[in-house]
């Protein structure tokens, strides 16, 4: 059973899935911290992992894993972990680390809801603003949202491909339902698995400038043993990572970080339409309230309402001008969340002055289809 | 022609371009980075397998003057960023420079767990008894009685003595030593860098311009003279037996020295297992 990529059809969980993508991507490291419902995607890195020539390690709390998911980066393995909203909290600090030092990593969180504890074995939404905002000072980062079992592990796959080509963590926002869902998935011959590795520097070590972008933004990444001897900080650092309290240094750094992503958001932006074209009721959902979604859209069709899905692939960079474009063409927007509205302000600020009903649910329940197809209706009346 | 500048010893180690450093006229820091340096000379130690690691602090700003693969994580986790790199790369020597408060306060938890597992890792921590970044704060080794900015009367909270907790928490091996025990700690350090497992030196390094001043510790060759008058090298002696009372005495020595299984090297073990099983 020692296969990097378990080709074939199997029958099994979001977390799985999302393990077995990681896997499939090349990912060598993995630590973290229990929780549910994110401890099953450990348990499974603990069992494959070393089958695959990776090392699984268990934290002692969640500000270690994540600052060790930083180092495994720069040691040169890619590296992964996976949480639930009160160790995503805990994460925000190296994620900021991992956002200073350009350090390629992937960051599950299996979401659940509400302020603190909550309901630990309920799913969720919650930390759909906090993925985006949730360190401080100014940075972008490229969030993904599957919505099936099938696409978690694509999106796993993106996603540590995402973070690789930008230098950057990149998160998959998997809801507490899908995470513990079972449902049929195909995994492809590993040949038939784009895989993305990072850039690395043509200079010499004599040459080589850390942090010195090329064309793209992106400066080559060197790890740490190739014999570069380079120096990499939090503190704000010019191209050769060298610390600097100057004006000139953090405007060019702080600006770059974020650039880096403003300027591809067309290549990194991805969503799925159906019905979209020629619709006047648009529904936005992302995750498992999208799959209710697509069946009240096909029932108001079905009743002659020009309803039509827009669901979210990558929740950040958010589509603003997508939306912006289609906001002419709309009567009424309906936003699904299974949490007390966040998104929602996004979509609101897209789609202005198009009205937005929003649609919340919290704990554990989805939407139903029905709930759906009434808010549609009400809004074609 | 003769060559008009000679050039340091230890330059090839260094980064001479960040020269000058920040720290202090006076502060016992610059003595440790210059032991840690002359160790890895002497040892002629490969510095393509060399990371160093810290955390943030003025100690913490060690990392910055060595020429290896070098980083500068945030405040507290070095030791777990340092992990990360040993467990991903075990090839690689890991060395963790910090400050007392940067390990023990805010990183304490990941200083245990790490001695706990055994992971090779050598962990130096300049213990100059507060916060001297932030402008000299109370911190976990702060004695009885000293003054800081936040303990204005006088500290009212039990100190950690450090070395004592890394020999409890399972490290293989652990000394204390001060920055005017320079031959010994440089002796000390190439002992941690050979060391397979999870090694500690507790270095007791002024911090004249802080807790120094707050306390009329005088300046820092005052505090120099006071600490080769208080310290008393006992080898051997385990380190909960190993006084650290700043103006009465400070025992000195190596005091740890165990050979235990090393975690990076059963992980590595039962990968090569799995891979061919
Ligand atoms: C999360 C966080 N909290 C607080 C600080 C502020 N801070 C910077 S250094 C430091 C204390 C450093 O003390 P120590 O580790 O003993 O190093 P020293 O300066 O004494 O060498 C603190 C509290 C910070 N950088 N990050
Ligand atoms: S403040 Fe204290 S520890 Fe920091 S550089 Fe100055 S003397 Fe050294
Ligand atoms: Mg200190």
């Amino acid at each position: 059973m020692s296969r990097k990529v378990l080709t074939g059809s199997y029958f099994v969980h979001g977390d799985w899935a999302c393990a077995e993508g990681a896997l499939a991507a090349g990912c060598k490291f993995y630590a973290a911290y229990p929780i549910t419902p994110a401890s099953e995607i450990a348990e499974r890195m603990a069992v494959r992992l070393p089958q695959v020539g990776g090392a699984f390690i268990q934290f002692e709390d969640e500000l270690g894993a994540m600052a060790a998911v930083v180092g495994a980066s720069y040691a040169g393995k890619k590296a992964m972990t996976a949480t639930s909203g009160p160790g995503f909290s805990l994460m925000q600090e190296n994620i900021g680390l991992a956002i200073m030092t350009e350090a390629p990593c992937v960051v599950v969180d299996v979401m659940r809801g509400a302020p603190s504890t909550g309901q630990p074995t309920k799913a969720g939404q919650g930390e759909m603003m906090q993925v985006r905002w949730g360190s401080h000072g100014d940075y972008e980062i490229i969030s993904l949202v599957p919505s099936s079992v099938q696409e978690t592990f694509d999106l796993t796959v993106e996603a540590f491909n995402r973070s690789e080509r930008y230098r950057i963590p990149t998160f998959v926002m998997v809801d507490g339902i899908l995470g513990h869902m079972y449902e049929r998935i195909e995994i492809p011959e590993p040949e038939e698995i784009d895989i993305v590795n990072r850039k690395k520097p043509t200079q010499t070590p004599e040459e080589y400038l850390p942090f010195k972008a090329d064309e793209d933004l992106i400066p080559p990444m060197a790890n740490f043993g190739d014999g570069y001897h380079f120096y990499s900080t939090g503190l704000t650092h010019d191209e050769r990572g060298y610390p600097d309290m100057s004006i000139e240094v953090q405007d060019k750094l702080i600006r770059r970080l974020s650039d880096k992503i403003r300027r591809n958001e067309e290549k990194i932006i991805r969503i799925e339409e159906v019905d979209v074209e020629d619709a006047e009721i648009l529904v936005v959902a992302y995750g498992i309230p999208s799959r209710s979604a697509l069946k009240a859209v096909e029932q108001a069709r079905a009743e002659g309402i020009r309803a039509g899905l827009l669901r979210l692939i990558t929740a950040w960079p958010f589509p603003t001008r997508i939306l912006e474009d289609l906001s002419s063409q709309l009567d009424a927007v309906i936003m699904l969340e299974m949490n007390y509205g966040q998104l929602v302000r996004e979509v609101e600020r897209a789609v202005k002055p198009t009205p937005v009903t929003f649609l919340p649910k919290l704990g554990e329940e989805p939407h139903k289809p029905d709930e759906i197809l009434t808010a549609i209706r009400r809004c074609s009346g | 022609m003769t060559r008009a500048i000679e050039e340091h010893p230890l330059t090839g180690y260094l980064r001479i371009d960040r020269v000058p450093h920040i720290w202090c006229e006076g502060c016992g820091l610059g003595i440790l980075l210059n032991s840690f340096v002359q160790a890895l000379k002497d040892l002629e130690f490969d510095m393509d397998k060399l990371v160093v690691v810290s955390g943030i602090g003025c100690t913490g700003r060690a990392s910055g003057y060595i020429k290896s693969d070098a980083y500068h994580t945030t405040h507290g986790r070095a030791i777990a960023f340092a992990t990360g790199v040993k467990v991903a790369n075990p090839d690689l020597k890991v060395v963790v420079i910090s400050g007392d408060g940067d390990l023990f306060a805010i990183g304490g938890n990941h200083f245990i767990h790490a001695a706990r597992r055994n992971i090779d890792m050598l962990v130096i921590c300049a213990n100059n008894f507060n916060y001297g970044m932030t402008g000299g704060q109370l911190g976990p080794t702060t004695p009885i009685g000293s003054r800081t900015q936040t303990s204005p009367y006088g500290n009212i909270e039990q100190p950690f003595n450090l070395s004592a907790l890394a020999a409890c928490s399972g490290a293989v091996y652990v000394s204390r030593w001060t920055t005017l025990h320079v031959r010994r700690l440089t002796e000390s350090i190439k002992k941690g860098i050979h060391k397979k497992g999870f090694s500690f030196i507790e270095v007791i390094a002024p911090c004249s311009t802080v807790y120094g001043r707050y306390n009329r510790l005088g300046d820092g060759l005052d505090m120099m003279n006071d600490l080769k008058e208080i310290s008393v090298i006992k080898h051997g002696i385990y380190p909960t037996e190993a006084t650290i009372e700043p103006g009465k005495e400070i025992v000195v020595g190596d005091f740890v020295d165990i050979e235990k299984p090393e975690y990076s090297d059963m992980v590595q073990a039962f990968i090569k297992e799995q891979m061919e099983g």
